[in-house]
């Protein structure tokens, strides 16, 4: 593993468009070319090194090259843009569309990051050691083909319309999370450590949530079925088991219909 | 002035018959002249390449609400989809089966098209079509308003009144700055106001009691009265489902014993459109099945008749229509979202995403029903290319539907990609037909073949003297065809030269030049007629959400011009 370390010593004014900033493009590039790659920062095309001092090469591939960026890249966009393969980690805070698309790999903030990260994400390991706003997993303005595999796991909470339209893949919120989660979903998992505010699961047709603390506003289309016990991200509890969202049509599977799943702990 | 010599080229020109002749084209002052007429031309060397009129595309969604719907309600369908960057052109291309008006207009040139035909123009809208219009550039367009489910139509037919009809008709282009005659599924998106559809020509209409039948024979006794340009021109009944030939070949048939009436050329008095989505047999999509052969037969037989292909091209698209009751059945099949609209008296329409995937079974039978309409097709000056624009798939497919007709190989290469091979192969003879198409037959299925169905010949569609000088060159030699049937689909996806009205357009694929565009349309002289005149002010009153005074196009949404005229007082 290679590592090439940026380190913001010159602030944009406005939010700068990082998606070039990925172990697939830094692969086989020398410091120098990594420099000389385009950022943009409103409608201004610049090289990455009017911004950011590079030290390192990037490796062969985008496997063996890791990009550590440190200084505060709270207006910071798209670190991380569609990279299949490779590790990002940024030692403080950073700005929208952290990972998304991202289709493999691993990126770990140690800050918090802002909205539509790890949106329409389709493999690899998005972790956020602080909070992450709006849109967290969800799908693209439009698409209805949203998360489609990969971990991300967010150690405090959320704001609004997480892993809408989630076809696959993990979500795990370590705090708690705002309106609207798996709108839409039709696979994948979230689980939610903290509280729910309300419209978890809302025109769900299939897939899990789990909620360890209390929803404020359930839905009135998910209906209690049972009680179980399951194993959730590495530990076994109890839960009451409803299924839903009654209001939208769900598949038939050998037989069976086939709804949602919200879990809430009991 | 301007002078433009064309040299050396294979020129195929369906309407003066001249196949692949090297010959010279002289241009002056925007219009095609007799090279030797010229004195000072600027030479461009199409020695080695194919030379034939500027494209004519007879049925495209290119403008207007229901286009604009689908781009809103689609940014998905931009977002990593548009990503080449013109290095001549300044304004933004954004979309792939919707896009912007700006990458319309461009991708058409760069294909070699210059003029084309809207397919369904909502009367009430016609001022967002035209505004479109204005702003998609270089191609010159028309836009047909839709008849088949007006209340004014409606009615006249129902009580026989053609002339009562064509004077509406003559109105209504005029209003709307229109130029033919489109009825999309007769009757049934009027049904669907109540809920309800016509799935076959003896269904009545709720309330109006009147059949799609008695409709589309009543619009082509009034399309032959009033002797317009272009025929009426068709969207059937019962769109896209197992069975519907049956239906169609009805429809067909409701031509039998009309002869055309018109001052342009044209020949046909029906055009069918996307012809493919009404070709299936079967009763189920379990037992989905081709019946090409059998709607070829009787169009073969008939040449009062018109077609286009509507050739599924297996990309993710997005379908639009103004079959309102066709697009909600699709939203439920697929799941995905659906948009409609309700035009007050006149149309209604809807949208809904759509994948044509080659692991589906009943796509790729629907992509071989396309092919097999054209590969039966007994005239190419009747048989003419549509993807519906972007109903079976983007416009910009349009050289690989060229390549699939012109190349066995280019078939057998994508059929290699279906999930259900056997099955498809089963239930279609694509795979028994081995007819490959040539560039004079490409040239009458692009060119010739719709500029005279549109009643347009002596301005589109050829390189005869006198007509405009819209003239497209291929980097494809015929004497030396390529062994690989990808340079045919690059070849036409960016032409090496088009010049249109005597401006150097694009060259070497990119547009280099944007000429002034046109709006075409159909301005019909007819007596006085008081009844109607009484019938349109006491519907406006009563029903429309407009007052009359506010209805018609106002001269500033109309942009540049060019009128066809049709005086049926003489
Ligand atoms: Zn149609
Ligand atoms: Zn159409």
């Amino acid at each position: 593993m290679k590592t090439v370390t940026l380190t913001l010593t010159n602030s944009p004014e406005l939010m700068l468009e990082g998606q070039n900033i990925t172990p697939d493009n830094f692969a086989g590039k020398k410091a120098a070319e990594i420099a000389a790659l385009d950022v943009w920062e409103g409608k201004q095309k610049s090289p990455l090194g009017k911004y950011f001092t590079v030290e390192g090469d990037g490796a062969a591939t985008a496997e063996e090259t890791k990009i550590v960026l440190r200084g505060d890249c709270t207006r910071v966009k798209r670190i991380g843009q569609q990279m299949t393969a490779g590790e990002i980690v940024i030692e403080g805070n950073a700005d929208m569309y952290i990972g998304g698309w991202m289709k493999g790999g691993k990126i770990h903030v140690k800050g918090d990051v802002d909205s539509f990260c790890g949106i329409g994400m389709e493999g690899g390991e998005l972790v956020v050691d602080g909070n992450a706003k709006s849109h967290l997993g969800s799908s693209p303005r439009g698409e209805w083909r949203g998360m489609q595999g990969g971990l991300i796991r967010v150690a405090g909470s959320v704001a609004n319309d997480t892993a809408t339209f989630i076809n696959g893949g993990t979500i795990v919120i370590g705090g708690d999370a705002d309106i609207h989660v798996s709108t839409h979903g039709e696979g994948g998992t979230v689980i939610i450590k903290g509280n729910a505010k309300g419209r978890v699961g809302g025109q769900m047709v299939k897939g899990d949530i789990y909620v360890y603390g209390t929803i404020e506003n359930p839905l009135p289309g998910f209906q209690m079925v049972g009680e179980v016990e399951q194993e959730v991200d590495g530990e076994t509890a109890r839960f009451a088991h409803y299924i839903g969202d009654l209001g939208e049509r769900h598949p038939v599977s050998k037989g069976k219909t086939v709804y949602a799943n919200l879990y809430t702990r009991i | 002035m301007s002078e433009l010599l064309i040299r050396n080229g294979f020129v195929f020109d369906p309407l003066q018959g001249i196949k692949g002749d090297r010959m010279d084209i002289g241009v002056k002052d925007g219009k095609i002249v007799e090279p030797g007429t010229l004195k000072n031309a600027k030479t461009i060397d199409a020695a080695g390449m194919t030379v034939m009129a500027g494209g004519v595309d007879i049925h495209s969604h290119v403008v207007g609400p229901k286009v604009n719907v689908g781009r809103l309600f689609r940014p998905e369908d931009k977002l990593f989809k548009s990503p080449y960057k013109s290095p001549t052109c300044s304004r933004m291309e954004m979309g792939s089966s919707v896009p912007s008006t700006f990458k319309t207009g461009y991708d058409y040139a760069r294909m070699g098209y210059v003029f084309v035909n809207e397919a369904a123009m909502p009367p009430l809208h016609s001022p967002h079509v035209h505004e479109e219009i204005r702003d998609t550039p270089i191609i010159d367009n028309a836009a047909m308003p839709v008849f088949g489910n007006n209340w004014f139509t409606l009615e006249y037919l129902k009580n026989n009144e053609i002339e009562n009809n064509a004077a509406y008709t003559a109105w209504l282009l005029r209003a709307t700055r229109g130029f033919g005659i489109k009825v999309v599924n007769p009757g049934g998106s009027e049904a669907w106001g109540w809920g309800l559809n016509c799935v076959n020509i003896h269904d009545p209409v709720p309330y109006f009691d009147i059949t799609p039948a008695e409709i589309v024979k009543g619009l082509i006794e009034t399309n032959e009265f009033l002797g317009l340009p272009h025929s009426v021109h068709l969207h059937c009944n019962n769109l896209g489902n197992p069975g519907n030939y049956v239906d169609t070949i009805e429809s067909l048939k409701l031509a039998e014993g009309y002869a055309p009436k018109n001052d342009f050329g044209r020949e046909q008095v029906l055009h069918l459109t996307h012809l493919q989505f009404h070709s299936y047999g079967g009763d189920s999509w379990g037992n989905f099945e081709s019946r090409a052969k059998d709607v070829m037969d009787y169009v073969n037989a008939h040449d009062n008749l018109t077609f286009d292909m509507g050739q599924v091209t297996l990309d993710e698209t997005t379908t639009m229509t103004a079959d309102g009751p066709f697009e909600h059945h699709l939203c439920s099949l697929n799941h995905l979202k659906w948009a409609n609209v309700d035009v007050e008296l006149e149309t209604a329409a809807g949208v809904v995403p759509y994948i044509y995937s080659p692991k589906v079974k009943v796509c790729t039978i629907q992509w071989a029903v396309g092919l097999e309409l054209a590969l039966f097709s007994k005239d190419m000056m009747r048989t003419f290319i549509t993807t519906d624009h972007p109903n079976a798939g983007p416009f910009t497919r349009y050289p690989q539907v060229i390549t699939w007709l012109m190349s066995r190989a280019a078939r057998d290469e994508t059929m290699k990609t279906f999930k259900w091979l056997d099955k498809t192969i089963d239930a279609t003879s694509i795979d028994s037909i081995d007819r490959e198409l040539d560039l004079y037959e490409i040239a009458q299925m692009t060119r010739a073949g719709p500029a005279k169905a549109l009643g347009i010949s002596n301005t589109y569609g050829g390189l005869a003297p006198g007509m405009d000088a819209d003239i497209a060159v291929y980097a494809l030699n015929p004497e030396n065809m390529p062994s690989d049937p990808t340079d045919i689909e690059k070849a036409f996806s960016r032409c090496a030269w088009l010049v249109k009205d005597g401006i150097v357009t694009v060259r070497d694929g990119e547009v280099i030049a944007e000429p002034a565009k046109r709006t075409v349309w159909v301005d019909v002289k007819v007596p006085e007629n008081a009844q109607v005149q009484r019938d349109i002010y006491e519907h406006f009153l009563r029903h429309y959400s407009v007052k009359l005074d506010n209805y018609s196009l106002f001269d500033e949404h109309l942009h540049n011009p060019r009128v066809i005229e049709v005086d049926t007082t003489q």
